[in-house]
């Protein structure tokens, strides 16, 4: 499996700092690696339009079974669902937490 | 916060375009009791997202305006064969057999055949439990009996399967034979004999192929325990027969023993199934199984179902198909003489809910009411509608979307409700690609407030058109389809709408046809004229198509199952099919990206003469569509290019190109050879967006954006704006009688 380096957290800062990107070679690598992501257990954002907001989501190993919602885990700017998300596929690759700072 | 996962009210109509004086029938299910309300309305616009032009719909006063009482609809879903009844199919000797390959025997019990009164509880099915083929009977004597076979099934394998009861020795045989080509294990061979004394009594009950008739919570009738998988050779017979009398029978029926013998080799572009036993047992299939399908006749020698069916006398079934929700109707509507064609809907409330039927209303049949007609993509819309791309593409909508997955309570619904069926981006639960997509179900996104793809981008050009002032008649594809180029050859114009990517051969003809009779032909979306798809007189409201070969595609048709069974014309792209999407707009798919989209500029060919007057009021220099609603530009999503040797005229001009795409943005897969790296927006030539322009004969002309993202920045800047002024330019143009030439 292709591995990500956590030391290069550089890489995460940039794309805390530019979620839509464009992206520099080295993080598009981190991205498409962590792409990969099969669908059982991935977390995911849910847009909630009635409260302008972006909830934290986890999908199901299979259809018709609910999407997990974690309504603690709300953002306002889809910018700041994205970078969450981000830490999470990265502590899923490196078992290192990312510092948020 | 406690989301509701279930969309409570939901509704579908059983037409989608109408002329006045015809009728629309609206047919409403809701979870809640009390009343809901529907308001016909006129959609200008859908898009009130950030910096959209905002919801702009118009209340119609129409007679079928008011509450109506709510109630709840049920569906069918899965799809299966029923036989009307007869007390034939009780003898008390039997024998039941079928060639039978399951695609997903995990997926709990599936029925591969049934003849069963649930009132009763009397009768019998042929079934799969436990991964295991499985008879179950019960006589009138209220006893039931289960005999399994001691070897599980292998999914992806056919098998003869077959049951057969010996009254006399008051003896059950059941036997899983493989009939492969390959190397497979002769062990998953078994026959299982038992003494089970059963004594079948004669019942007036259906025979049904792929599931078994049963009783919901209401008592109300449904069909369960459907089976995923595809069947071949189903046979009954009055009397118990051996294994080599069995196997003769697969290769030759048994006249002499036949009760029915259903041969799903003929008929196979309709709902037919016919008996070819002489006793006439025919019957129908419900819910769209796919036909031209492999069966287990089927050796390599044909790739094409047409020329050779006795190798497709198999039918797959999915527990998933959906073709006709077949609710009642609540509300009928006859539209009003003087309505004025265009683009409407019916929107229902009813509490904090709400939910929209689109329709169009088209002129009356030869009688434009405009001189500009705008196209709309039904066939498009049909493909997409209801697809769970979201959340069951899994690495694969990352990866094509370069975003983290970020879901909408449309995806909720999808995911949590069947009733919604499946769409051509989808897979059934057994992973084969979802080839029939049908308006006759709820459909979901096909209103104001939902993404900016497909439909709601679509209302950013009648917007404009409306804000600009252009009057314009509206049509369908369906309309297209029906009356090829009759619809639309009186009209000087002729527009599309953002993603008409799904195309017949009729549609294909009747705007080539347009373009040969001096009409003029506007293209204003990206990926157009891609997949072949086909509709069928016996299967109103649905199109059927097969991802053939090669394309940007979500599943890839099986081989030899490339030809569709609604009319056996192969499917695929149009660009390996005779008619390529250049020849029809001078340009063609060239790659897709969502996130950046780009201006276009002016090429030195925007000089000449022959278009230079589209720039009136723009600079040389000036970037066009720096801007926009969908990714920020005018050049983007999914876009297209120019190329003479694919059919794009040789006297076009390509007027202005949009470039620098990033690494996000990729050349479409069919046109490349080999694998490489080399294909993303930074470094490949390819990745790029042709505006073009050219005459066609009799003074005609084609106007052609390539970009799906193009319509999005009409509105900006309240209208004023260089992608607005060209798209204005071009319209006067169009719309002006004067010869191009
Ligand atoms: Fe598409």
């Amino acid at each position: 499996m292709k591995k990500i380096d956590p030391s290069r957290t550089d890489l995460a800062h940039e794309f805390k700092a530019k979620p839509y990107g464009p992206h520099s070679p080295d993080l598009q690598k981190v991205l498409s690696v962590m792409r990969w992501r099969e669908t059982p257990g991935k977390h995911v954002l849910v847009e909630i339009p009635a409260l302008s907001q972006w909830v934290l989501g986890r999908l199901p190993a299979s259809r018709g079974e609910p999407v997990e919602l974690y309504d603690q885990t709300v953002f306002d700017r889809h910018e700041d669902g994205l970078w969450h998300l981000f830490k999470i596929r990265w502590e899923e690759h490196t078992g290192q937490r990312l510092e948020s700072k | 916060m406690k989301l509701n996962q279930q969309k409570g009210l939901l509704a579908y109509a059983d037409e989608i375009s109408r002329q006045p004086g015809e009728a629309i029938e609206f047919k409403v299910s809701s979870s809640t009791p009390g009343a809901f309300e529907l308001n016909i309305v006129q959609i200008q616009c859908g898009d009130d997202g950030p910096g959209g032009p905002g919801l702009k719909q118009t209340p119609v006063n129409a007679s079928a305006n008011g509450s109506y009482p709510a109630r709840f609809q049920k569906t069918q879903v899965g799809s299966f064969i029923r036989i009307p009844s007869s007390e034939a199919f009780s003898p008390s000797a039997l024998t039941l057999q079928a060639l039978i390959y399951p695609t997903a025997p995990e997926l709990g019990e599936q029925v591969i055949a049934s003849h069963w009164c649930p009132a009763k509880k009397q009768g019998y099915a042929l079934l799969i439990q436990d991964l295991r083929l499985t008879f179950e009977v019960t006589g009138s004597d209220g006893i039931s009996h289960t005999l399994a076979s001691d070897r599980p099934l292998v999914a992806g394998r056919w098998y003869l399967v077959a049951v057969s009861i010996d009254p006399d020795e008051g003896e059950v045989t059941l036997h899983q034979l493989i009939k492969e080509k390959g190397l497979e294990l002769e062990q998953q061979n078994s026959i299982v004999s038992s003494h089970l004394g059963v004594s079948l009594s004669k019942l007036d009950a259906q025979f049904l192929i792929a599931g078994c008739a049963a009783l919901d919570e209401d008592n109300d009738p449904l069909i369960s325990q459907i089976y995923n998988g595809k069947i071949d050779s189903v046979q009954l017979h009055d009397a118990a027969l051996d294994l080599p009398s069995i196997e003769a029978s697969v290769l030759s029926p048994q006249q002499r023993t036949l009760v029915a013998a259903w041969d799903f080799s003929q008929k196979i572009e309709g709902d037919e199934v016919i008996d070819v036993s002489g006793n006439n047992h025919h019957g129908r299939t419900h819910n769209l199984p796919t036909r031209a399908v492999k069966g287990w006749r089927h050796d390599g020698t044909e790739m094409n179902w047409t020329h050779r069916p006795e190798h497709y006398g198999a039918i797959h079934f999915h527990d998933d198909d959906l073709y006709d929700s077949q609710w009642q109707t609540d509300v009928f509507w006859e539209v009003p003489e003087d309505l004025s064609s265009g683009v409407y809907a019916a929107h229902l409330q009813q509490d904090s809910e709400e939910f929209y039927v689109p329709f169009y209303v088209r002129p009356p049949r030869g009688k434009p009411t405009a001189r500009l007609c705008l196209l709309v993509p039904t066939a498009s819309y049909y493909a997409y509608v209801n697809n769970h791309m979201n959340v069951d593409w899994g690495s694969l909508i990352e990866q094509s979307s370069t975003c983290f997955a970020t879901l909408t309570m449309a995806d909720l619904y999808l995911q949590n409700q069947a009733l919604f069926g499946l769409s051509m981006y989808d897979d059934h639960s057994d992973g084969s690609g979802v080839c029939y997509a049908s308006r006759l179900r709820p459909m979901l996104r096909m209103g104001p407030h939902e993404e900016l793809w497909q439909y709601n981008a679509d209302s950013h050009i009648t917007d404009w058109l409306a804000e600009k002032g252009f009057s314009f008649d509206v049509v369908t594809d369906d309309d297209l389809h029906a009356e090829g180029v009759s619809l639309i050859e009186g009209y000087d114009c002729v527009m599309t709408c953002t993603h008409p990517e799904y195309y017949s051969l009729p549609m294909m003809n009747a705007l080539l046809s347009y373009q040969h009779q001096g009409g003029r032909f506007i293209y204003m979306g990206g990926n157009g004229f891609y997949w072949r798809v086909a509709y069928s007189p016996k299967f109103p409201g649905a199109i059927e198509m097969r991802r053939a070969e090669d394309g940007m595609r979500s599943w890839i048709a099986e081989p030899g199952e490339y030809h569709m069974s609604f009319s056996g014309e192969l499917s695929g792209l149009w660009s390996r099919s005779g008619i390529t999407p250049h020849e029809l707009s001078g340009v063609g798919f060239s790659a897709q990206g969502f996130n950046f989209s780009r201006p276009y500029r002016r090429t030195a060919a925007s000089l000449d003469p022959r278009c230079a007057w589209m720039f009136d009021g723009i600079a040389e220099d000036e970037a066009i569509g720096d801007f926009g609603l969908v990714f920020g530009g005018a050049a983007g999503s999914e876009i297209d290019s120019a190329d003479v040797r694919k059919g794009t005229p040789s006297h076009a001009l390509v007027v202005a190109t949009a470039d620098d795409f990033g690494a996000d943005f990729h050349w479409v897969v069919e046109d490349y050879h080999h694998a490489h790296s080399a294909v993303n927006g930074e470094i490949c030539p390819h990745v790029r967006c042709d505006m073009v322009f050219y005459e066609t004969p009799n003074g005609g002309a084609v106007f052609s954006t390539g970009s799906i993202a193009f319509a999005g920045s009409l509105s900006h800047n309240h209208y004023t704006n260089n992608v607005s002024r060209l798209l204005e330019n071009v319209v006067n143009r169009f719309l002006d009688s004067e010869p191009i030439e």
